[in-house]
């Protein structure tokens, strides 16, 4: 087994289950009840997608650690989501330019590894690439909206931009894990979706009247396992059920 | 919510080759946001292949208390319906 490809796709389950995590919090606490289910169910596309890449990640690991044992059984310093999944979910401004951030990203990244040669992730991709794509519709459709609405929204979605744009940089990071799994054509080049992703959120936030913020200091460390003090407690709500009654089924 | 957005009605075709069939209604500022709406809240269990939007407010709907001058005379018109004719034997189809 290389262990760059397991690494690989847990990188990629992590992602999809702690986004999805913080995205189930507005359930019952979106601004209307429209908008509440459509937000649940974006949150359990990631989680959907999660189940099948831990699924995967511990097939090729191969010590028989099955989705939850993934999901719910590791510790902080294991988990190795970038950091922008695991912010606060904020206000709504927040939730929605995070996630449109996200879903760009998504969206060019399942296309790219529709051509996996892990045909298991290629046929994962695939269905996730359908689902970001109407992602994107949504969260572009609301950045629009926020950034091209009111004076007070205008603003809500700038300084969401400003506090999450730091955070971006993440996404795109090549080190030795990635390298390896694209040298084996298990991982997509990020340097074409880091281009297509720039050009894609500009082009939405020039129509939302939003402004590209500088280049601040990239935040990373997640993928390391580096966390932000937010993961924790994240953590602690997901896994209490599981800790407390460890292998419990609904 | 502060400001009321618009009332929508929603029709879902299930089956190519059916009919849309009104499911329901939502709120939303325009037709883009009430049509992912629709979808979010309508097709999420695989209901359908096609969906319709209606303003609510374009809706002109008979009154009930219309109902007795509207409905109730066709109550004893029984000759309306095809079925009420005896076909002669002779006629040919």
């Amino acid at each position: 087994m290389n262990d760059s490809h397991f690494r690989y796709v847990l990188r990629l389950g992590d992602d999809a289950l702690i986004l999805g995590q913080r995205l189930s919090q507005w359930c019952g606490h979106s601004p209307f009840l429209e908008e509440d289910i459509a937000l649940a169910n974006t949150a359990l596309d990631h989680v959907g997608r999660a189940r099948m890449l831990l699924t995967r990640a511990g097939e090729l690991e191969g010590v028989g650690r099955d989705e939850d044992a993934l999901a719910y059984f590791r510790d902080e310093r294991d988990y190795t989501n970038c950091l922008i999944a695991e912010l606060p979910v904020g206000d709504f401004a927040f939730t929605m330019v995070r996630q449109f951030l996200c879903d760009v990203f998504h969206h060019e990244l399942y296309g790219a590894l529709m051509r996996s040669t892990d045909e298991q992730l290629a046929g994962i991709a695939q269905k996730s690439v359908k689902e970001s794509a109407y992602h994107v519709k949504r969260s572009s459709e609301w950045v629009k909206r926020l950034g091209d609405g009111t004076e007070e929204s205008h603003q809500r979605a700038q300084d969401a931009l400003e506090e999450v744009w730091a955070f971006a940089n993440e996404l795109f990071e090549v080190d030795d894990t990635i390298a390896d799994a694209i040298e084996i054509g298990v991982a997509a080049d990020l340097a074409p979706i880091e281009a297509r992703w720039q050009e894609r959120v500009g082009e939405t936030l020039r129509t939302a009247t939003l402004a590209t913020p500088e280049q601040a200091w990239p935040q990373t460390g997640g993928r390391q396992g580096l966390h932000t003090e937010h993961m924790g407690r994240l953590l602690a709500e997901m896994q209490s059920v599981q800790r407390a009654y460890p292998g419990n089924q609904w | 919510m502060a400001v009321r957005l618009p009332l929508w009605e929603v029709f879902v075709r299930s089956r190519r080759g059916l009919d849309h069939k009104h499911v329901g209604s939502l709120h939303a500022a325009d037709p883009e946001q009430a049509m992912q709406a629709a979808r979010d809240t309508y097709t999420r269990r695989q209901e359908g292949c096609s969906i319709w939007l209606v303003k609510s407010e374009d809706i002109h709907a008979s009154q009930p208390e219309d109902d007795g001058a509207f409905f109730d005379p066709a109550e004893d018109k029984v000759y309306r319906h095809p079925t009420f004719y005896d076909v002669p034997e002779d006629l040919k189809l």
